[in-house]
């Protein structure tokens, strides 16, 4: 690529960081463990998130999307040793204390959409108690307000008034869902992070539960879906960023990704490729260990493109990082 | 090879999850059973794999008539089928390592002499290396648990393979690699398969053919789907 074309990359980059609501700089995780291992969770991710767009990050379970999540919330483990930025509405996630989160991030700041609307609802109180719980907590309305608060806030989940006396196990897994996105939004948060919302769904409802949360994106909001469904990604994402052992690999417009001139990153390519209705191929071996990565490309031992540059790490350059990406088509 | 007629089966004979299920599988046929999620098909999974017993019905499993589920089931009957489920954690005894998960059937069955070999013709089959073959289900990914899973499950070389949401929470590059090994397996032995699952894009690729779930019960009054 020429140098021209990578200056106009690059101006696009430095706007998109200006009107970010989130911006995430050399974000790191490492956790230790006994025996003075080192697991190497996250390695320098580098995104911005804008209010209306929907950035998915994608990738095999294990490769680092949750515990970035995490991070973002605050909810890591107590042998977890973060560095980087994570600027959210001038607040950086990884250095705030549990107090700030506490009171001024969780709910407010960030909605989070839970991987398992079940478990995240209390079994013994109705949605509606629930809902005008989260109203008292999160927003200053007052008490003979918080009625219909709470209805407005299931009805922008598209979750029925008619179902909001219910208890969370009466409800089905879509309305289980919906229940839990109106609780996510109650703060009225500019960031929505949705790990892993669809897993285990049927595909209408999978469908349906990313078509609604695209509805939040077009109304403003910034949203990070987490998640390893790619259909689903394809469905609701304006830009896609591929994960691999840790480091993000590839960051590409949505449209570019999914469709021409597809990903140009070697395992990008490969994880697409295996969909079953693409070439429904593996990706022959294994991602490797997070704790013994090689100082190099982690994917090498995979790749069919590697050479004896790739022993040493490639930098990202206009959103992929290969020694040896896949010459765009189009 | 399998052939399910009639089947009620549930969890409390007065409500039972479904009743008059049908199905059949021929020999070295691979099918996909499709439906939404709790509508009963990994119960009726389960009857096939003989670990439930129907509440009335028929299953015949290689021409023999099943009369007996669960341990009480003919060993021979038993290890004509392998069963893969979906959430590996929850079917896997945490205590073991992988290598040991996968034969604890062989061991079962009294055939320790051929452990070693079998292992060293499965663990390349299922992608699986020595180091993760030395772990505890802890220490490894779900997709690795599930790999072993499927190991386990094709340890006594079944006619028969089971698998009920197998890749429900894999990424799409594990379930390839795991659909790749399950017809690696039937390519060589002949052996059936029935995937029961939610999406439809997959098992459409995967498997001979498909049928759904509603296709499979008997309408109101009327005689059984199959006859
Ligand atoms: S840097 Fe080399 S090994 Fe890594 S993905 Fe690119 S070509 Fe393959």
């Amino acid at each position: 690529m020429n140098t021209r074309v990578l200056r106009a990359l690059e101006a696009v980059t430095a706007e998109r960081a200006e009107g970010a609501v989130l911006s995430v700089r050399g974000l790191t995780v490492r956790f230790r463990m006994r025996g003075g291992r080192q697991v190497a969770a996250v390695t320098d991710a580098d995104f911005d998130l804008a209010a209306g767009e929907c950035l998915a990050l994608v990738g095999e379970s294990g490769c680092g999307k949750s515990v970035l999540a995490s991070a973002l919330l605050g909810l890591l483990p107590g042998n977890a040793e973060t560095s980087g930025t994570a600027v959210l509405d001038g607040v950086d996630l990884l250095t705030a204390d549990e107090r700030t989160l506490a009171r001024t991030v969780r709910g407010r700041r960030v909605g989070l959409v839970p991987q398992s609307p079940a478990a995240h609802l209390t079994p013994v109180r109705t949605v509606r108690s629930q809902l005008e719980e989260t109203v008292r907590e999160l927003t200053g309305v007052a008490r003979r307000e918080r009625r219909a608060a709470a209805e407005a806030a299931a009805e922008r989940a598209a979750f029925p008034a008619g179902h909001l006396d219910r208890h969370p196990h009466e409800l089905s897994g879509g309305l289980a869902q919906r229940a839990a996105t109106a609780l996510a939004l109650i703060g009225d948060a500019p960031l929505l992070l949705a790990d892993e919302p669809t897993t285990g769904l049927d595909r209408d409802l999978v469908e349906r539960t990313v078509d609604e949360l695209r509805r939040h994106v077009d109304e403003g909001r910034a949203l990070l879906l987490i998640t390893h469904d790619l259909a689903a990604a394809e469905r609701v994402a304006d830009r896609v960023a591929v994960m691999y052992a840790g480091r993000i690999v590839e960051t590409s417009a949505a449209h570019r990704f999914f469709g021409e001139p597809g990903p140009r990153h070697p395992y990008a390519r490969g994880l697409l490729n295996a969909l079953p209705d693409r070439a429904f191929a593996p990706i022959p071996g294994m991602p490797p260990e997070l704790t013994d990565l090689p100082p190099g490309c982690a994917f090498a031992p995979r790749c069919a493109r590697a050479t004896e540059a790739c022993a040493t790490l490639p930098e990202p350059l206009a959103g992929v990082a290969c020694h040896h990406p896949e010459s765009p088509r189009a | 090879m399998l052939e399910l007629h009639d089947i009620t089966a549930g969890y409390d004979r007065r409500n039972p999850v479904f009743t008059r299920a049908a199905l059949s599988v021929a020999p070295g046929e691979s099918v996909g059973l499709l439906g939404p999620s709790g509508c009963g098909k990994s119960t009726l999974a389960r009857v096939a794999a003989l670990l439930h017993r129907p509440d009335a019905g028929r299953v015949s499993l290689d021409g023999t008539e099943v009369r007996a589920w669960r341990h009480r089931a003919p060993r021979a009957l038993r290890t004509t089928v392998g069963v893969v489920f979906q959430q590996p954690r929850m079917s896997a005894d945490p205590r073991l390592r992988l290598r040991d998960l996968i034969v604890e059937p062989l061991r079962a069955a009294g055939r320790r002499t051929g452990i070693p070999a079998r292992l060293a013709e499965l663990a390349p089959a299922v992608g699986l290396t020595d180091d993760l073959l030395a772990r505890r289900p802890h220490e490894v990914s779900d997709g690795q648990l599930q790999r072993a899973c499927l190991a386990r499950a094709l340890v006594l070389r079944p006619r028969l393979l089971v698998c009920d949401e197998m890749t429900g929470m894999l990424d799409a590059s594990t379930t390839a690699a795991l659909v790749t090994a399950v017809e690696a397996y039937r390519a060589e032995t002949g052996a059936s398969l029935l995937a029961v699952g939610h999406d439809r894009l997959l098992l459409e690729r995967w498997c001979d053919r498909t049928v759904d779930w509603s296709d499979c019960l008997t309408p109101a009054g009327g005689g059984s789907p199959t006859s």
